[in-house]
């Protein structure tokens, strides 16, 4: 996984509540076996119409918001699946950071395994942002991850939260499983007392 | 003595393998359900040179991409077949049992899951769909996760997660007629709204909870995820235990009687404090349709299309807006007015053989509406067969409904089945996101019962008008 430690670029502002994960990347590209390649149909049905061309007032089509890295969104942003094909289509894109005031869970999670960063801030943080954003003469914003801070385009900076083992495993691109193996014994040790006290778990699921 | 505990506590405290400094707890997962969508899990896996850590713990099922029409045929479309074909090489390269779309057990995940008695109460669950939490309705502690989470699972059986807080919705009271599971869960889902248990896990309560059967039970832990939660339970109770009792794989002889003993432990304790309460009168619940692009957008069928400047806030508004500009609704039109062209009754919300009776019921001796393309897709070849037994595909076939193979169908919409722009859908799943059945395609949820009414009628029709013994 790629580190995430400061990330400047265009942010695009998408002032809207509830994007759904079938937004972000509709069903149809679940259907394949790798994890690249999708950045093309981030946000298909709202940036193409049916025979391919672009809308043009969809945001990512438009300058200086088609290099987009940051996306601000609105409340209860990647409602919906828990596949992996939304954070996958927005870094395939190019976008590493996503600010909202509220993300679904599974969305928020799946971000973090992918080296998305997604920031919660508060309505008037995310009101001044999609500011921002919208001023497309200037609309970078730059997102610091080691001082925890969003740096506006006018100087001044949003701090923000995030605990510390998902920012240590971002700053240093950690991967989940080799941590989770060091702790081997303790899953040994916690299948051999299960197996004692509840055995039907271990006897019925085998045929 | 120790303090009361919630029944997802419980189950949760016994899985708990370890605790990181800043508190995500590492969660052993008793069973692990796969499906054809997560080769990126194996592929990870492969690159890694890692194995499937306890793959007798672990099981396959295809359900997303298979066609629902013959199967002897091979599969026209050729990424489905992809998926397929890679499914076969990955599930036999890592020994892991897959019931393939030739198996009569295929389905769809969460169906097959308490049907082949792999879900049980006190188990951890995950499988890599958002709807996985539907196995909660056994007392069971079942969450979605994403595919990097299921490689996790693959080679370690055990997933990193924030404890979640808890939330208890108490559904005290007698249903009125014509009122499903289907219509408790959409209610809930109008009351809190789509992120309304966002953090949390949900227990649903009271009486018209337990009066529910096991099947309508799963109906309403299914669409848990729609209330923005990512597991919902039931506590088990004498009909759990009866329905799980002698299942393929459900403990049997002294095993069972040692399971029960235990699974009687686990409801949670009269003093157990809950993160947050909500409660709902069901005799206040009439039947239930969805009129915009994501579930909490719903009305009772007697009721209208609400009117966006009624919204509490500008967001609001504008997503009531949005909504209705793309369902094609006037705010102030009565829901019964609506025309609807095609019906789906099926997906893990909806398609085990109660659902099938109950809409077989409305079926019966009907037709059809002229205007209207109806499909019933079963949620597994066994729930398939008994309704075959029982004379519902006649039923079906005769009123002109097609009958289907299983699988997850036009809720997904990514087999080949799905709705054309701008036609409206009375559907059974669970998901009426814009284009989620079909590109520009309109959804409304509803009950099994409600859709085979819609189908005859041609529009959105209360159950409760509908003369049943015609």
């Amino acid at each position: 996984m790629e580190q995430f430690r400061k990330l400047t670029g265009v942010a695009a502002p998408m002032d809207m509540i509830n994007i759904d994960t079938d937004k972000i990347i509709p069903k149809l590209h679940l259907r394949t076996i790798k994890r690249t390649g999708l950045g093309k149909f981030l946000f298909e049905e709202m940036r193409y119409e049916t025979d391919g061309s672009e809308k043009p007032d969809f945001i990512l089509n438009k300058e200086p918001y088609r290099n987009a890295k940051i996306i601000i969104g609105g409340d209860n942003f990647g409602c919906g699946s828990s596949r992996e094909h939304a954070p996958w289509a927005l870094l395939d894109f190019g976008v590493r950071c996503v600010i909202s005031t509220s993300f679904a869970d599974i969305f928020y999670n799946n971000c973090f395994k992918n080296g998305i960063l997604p920031i919660r801030v508060s309505k008037d943080e995310l009101d001044a942002l999609m500011a921002d954003a919208s001023d497309s003469e200037n609309p970078e914003l730059t997102i610091d991850l080691e001082e925890m801070l969003i740096r506006r385009p006018n100087g001044a900076a949003i701090s923000f939260d995030l605990e510390e083992f998902r920012r240590a495993c971002l700053l240093d691109g950690l991967d989940d499983i080799g941590i989770t193996m060091t702790k081997n014994a303790s899953i040994d040790t916690f299948e051999e007392k299960q197996k004692r006290d509840q055995p039907w778990l271990y006897t019925a699921a085998a045929e | 003595m120790s303090a009361p505990k919630t029944l997802f506590a419980k189950v949760w405290d016994a899985h708990e393998v370890d605790i990181t400094e800043d508190g995500l707890s590492l969660i052993y997962a008793d069973r692990h359900l796969l499906m054809e969508m997560q080769p990126q899990a194996f592929d990870g896996l492969r690159k890694a040179g890692l194995k499937v850590r306890q793959p007798e713990k672990t099981i396959g099922v295809m359900d997303h991409v298979v066609p629902t029409t013959d199967r002897s045929l091979p599969i026209d479309d050729p990424v489905s077949r992809m998926m397929v074909e890679q499914a076969f090489i990955d599930f036999k390269e890592f020994g892991v049992e897959l019931l393939d779309l030739f198996d009569e057990r295929q389905g769809i995940v969460h169906v097959i899951g308490p049907e082949q008695g792999i879900t049980l109460p006190g188990v951890t669950l995950f499988c890599g769909d958002s709807h996985t939490a539907t196995n909660g309705a056994l007392g069971a502690f079942a969450m979605a996760v994403g595919t990097s989470e299921v490689e996790h699972l693959l080679a370690t059986q055990t997933v990193p997660i924030a404890r979640p807080k808890s939330m208890r919705v108490t559904v005290d009271g007698t249903l009125p007629a014509g009122c499903t599971a289907k219509d408790v869960i959409l209610a809930i889902i109008g009351r809190i709204g789509t992120a309304g248990g966002t953090g949390y896990v949900i227990e649903y309560a009271g009486s018209a909870i337990r009066e529910l059967s096991i099947e309508g039970r799963m109906t309403v832990t299914n669409m848990s995820v729609e209330a923005g939660a990512r597991a919902g339970m039931i506590a088990p109770d004498e009909k759990t235990f009866e329905y799980i009792k002698g299942r393929p794989r459900a403990p049997s002889g002294k095993a069972w009687d040692a399971a029960v003993a235990y699974w009687r432990t686990l409801p949670s304790d009269p003093d157990a404090v809950f993160d947050k309460e909500v409660s709902l009168d069901a005799s206040e619940i009439a039947p239930q349709v969805t009129w915009g692009t994501n579930p909490e957008e719903v009305a009772p069928i007697d009721g209208k299309v609400p009117d966006p400047r009624d919204a509490g806030d500008t967001d609001r508004r504008r997503m009531m807006e949005r909504s209705l500009s793309y369902m094609g609704l006037q705010p102030g039109t009565s829901m019964r007015d609506i025309e609807i062209d095609r019906v789906f009754i099926g997906s893990c919300t909806n398609s085990r053989i109660e659902d099938l009776e109950a809409a077989a019921a409305v079926a019966k001796g009907r037709k059809v509406a002229d205007r209207v393309s109806a499909m019933v897709v079963p949620g597994s070849g066994l729930v398939k067969r008994e309704a075959e037994r029982r004379g519902l595909d006649k039923i079906f076939i005769d009123a002109g409904f097609e009958w289907r193979e299983p699988g997850c169908s036009m809720c997904i919409a990514m087999n080949g089945d799905f709705i054309q722009p701008g036609q409206r859908c009375a559907s059974t799943s669970n998901r009426n996101f814009e284009g989620r059945q079909g590109r520009d395609g309109r959804t409304h949820l509803l009950s099994p019962a409600m859709a085979a009414a819609a189908a005859v009628t041609g529009r959105l029709t209360d159950i409760r008008e509908l003369d049943l013994d015609h």
